[in-house]
C-alpha cells in the first residue's frame, strides 16, 4: 500500500519523532500544521499515529496496582503512631 | 469510625491540616497517596516488599519534611520525587545495566506489516472481557520490561498525569529529554502490543 508520497522517507521519521508531542497538544501551531498535512498525505503514518494513541489508551486504562490491605493496615497505625508521638 | 471510603481530600486542605498538625492528616495522605505511591514502587521495583520500603520510606520523609512545602500544586510531585529518588536507592543497592538511550531507529516500524498491526481501541472492548485483561496484561508486562529510565517517565506522566515540566523536576532533567523518553517509553510498550496483535492476526491466518 502506498499513499500520496512514498513512505518511509525523511519526513515520515521526522513525523515518527514527534507524535507524542502531537497526542499531548504540546507542538507549535504552525508545527502542527505540517503534522497535520503530512498525515493527510500518508495513510501509513496515520495508522501509525493512530496504534501509538490506542496504546496511550491502553497504558492510561491499565489497572493500577492496590496496596494490599494489611499493608494499608499498617502504615495507617504507624502515621496514626507517629502523629501521636509527634505532638505528645 | 471507618473513613476507608471517604474520598480523598484536595492537597491544599491536605497540605493545611499538614502544616497545622491537625490529627489523621497523615492518614488523609495515605488514603490520597498510598495507592499511587505503592503501585509506582511495584512498576519501578518488581517486587512488593521494595514497592512496600518505598512507600514507607516516602510516608516517613512527608511525615519529617512536607510541612515546610509552601505550595499545594507541588504536592504531588514533590512525593513522587521522593518515591523516585527511594526507588533509585533500591537501583542502586542491585546490579543494573547503565542506562542507556533507545534510538528511535530501533522503535521506528520496520516493515507496512508492522505499521498495520491493529491494536484493539480500549472503547471497542466490553469491561472485564477476557480480551481486555489480556492486553492490560500484556501492557503491565511491557511497561515491566521498558529500561528503568524510560519507565520512570512513562509512569509519572501517562499513569500519574504529571505534566512533563513536573517530571522534569521530579527527575532533574530537562523537559525536553522527559519528552524524548516519554515518547520512546511509548513506543516500546506499542511495540509490544503490536507483536502481540500481530501474533494473534497471524494465528487466525494459520487457522
Amino acid at each position: 500500500m502506498s499513499g500520496a508520497h512514498d513512505h518511509g522517507g525523511p519526513g515520515c521519521r521526522e513525523l515518527l519523532d514527534r507524535l507524542s508531542d502531537y497526542l499531548d497538544g504540546d507542538l507549535p501551531a504552525e508545527v502542527c500544521a505540517h503534522v497535520d498535512a503530512h498525515l493527510a498525505d500518508c495513510p501509513p503514518c496515520r495508522v501509525f499515529l493512530e496504534s501509538l494513541r490506542r496504546t496511550v489508551r491502553w497504558i492510561e486504562t491499565s489497572a493500577p496496582a492496590r496496596m494490599p490491605e494489611d499493608l494499608r493496615r499498617e502504615v495507617l497505625e504507624a502515621m496514626s503512631r507517629l502523629e501521636r508521638g509527634d505532638r505528645g | 469510625m471507618h473513613r476507608a471510603m471517604e474520598a480523598p481530600v484536595d492537597n491544599r486542605t491536605l497540605l493545611d491540616k499538614i502544616r497545622s498538625g491537625d490529627p489523621g492528616a497523615f492518614e488523609d495522605l495515605v488514603r490520597a497517596y498510598g495507592d499511587s505511591v505503592y503501585g509506582f514502587g511495584i512498576r519501578m521495583c518488581g517486587e512488593r516488599e521494595d514497592a512496600k520500603d518505598v512507600l514507607q520510606d516516602t510516608l516517613l520523609q512527608a511525615f519529617r519534611k512536607l510541612r515546610t512545602l509552601k505550595h499545594p500544586e507541588a504536592l504531588k510531585s514533590w512525593i513522587f520525587r521522593v518515591a523516585a529518588n527511594a526507588c533509585l536507592m533500591k537501583r542502586r543497592r542491585g546490579k543494573y545495566a547503565p542506562d542507556r538511550e533507545v534510538s528511535l531507529d530501533e522503535l521506528a516500524p520496520r516493515d507496512a506489516a508492522d505499521a498495520e498491526a491493529e491494536i484493539p481501541d480500549t472503547a471497542e472492548l466490553p469491561d472485564a472481557s477476557l480480551e481486555r485483561e489480556e492486553i492490560r496484561a500484556e501492557v503491565r508486562a511491557a511497561i515491566e520490561e521498558i529500561p528503568p529510565h524510560y519507565r520512570v517517565v512513562l509512569l509519572l506522566r501517562d499513569m500519574e498525569h504529571l505534566s512533563s515540566r513536573e517530571v522534569s523536576e521530579v527527575l532533574d532533567l530537562p523537559e525536553t529529554a522527559v519528552k524524548m523518553r516519554l515518547h520512546r517509553a511509548r513506543l516500546m510498550v506499542r511495540r509490544a502490543l503490536e507483536r502481540r496483535a500481530g501474533g494473534d492476526a497471524a494465528r487466525e491466518g494459520r487457522g
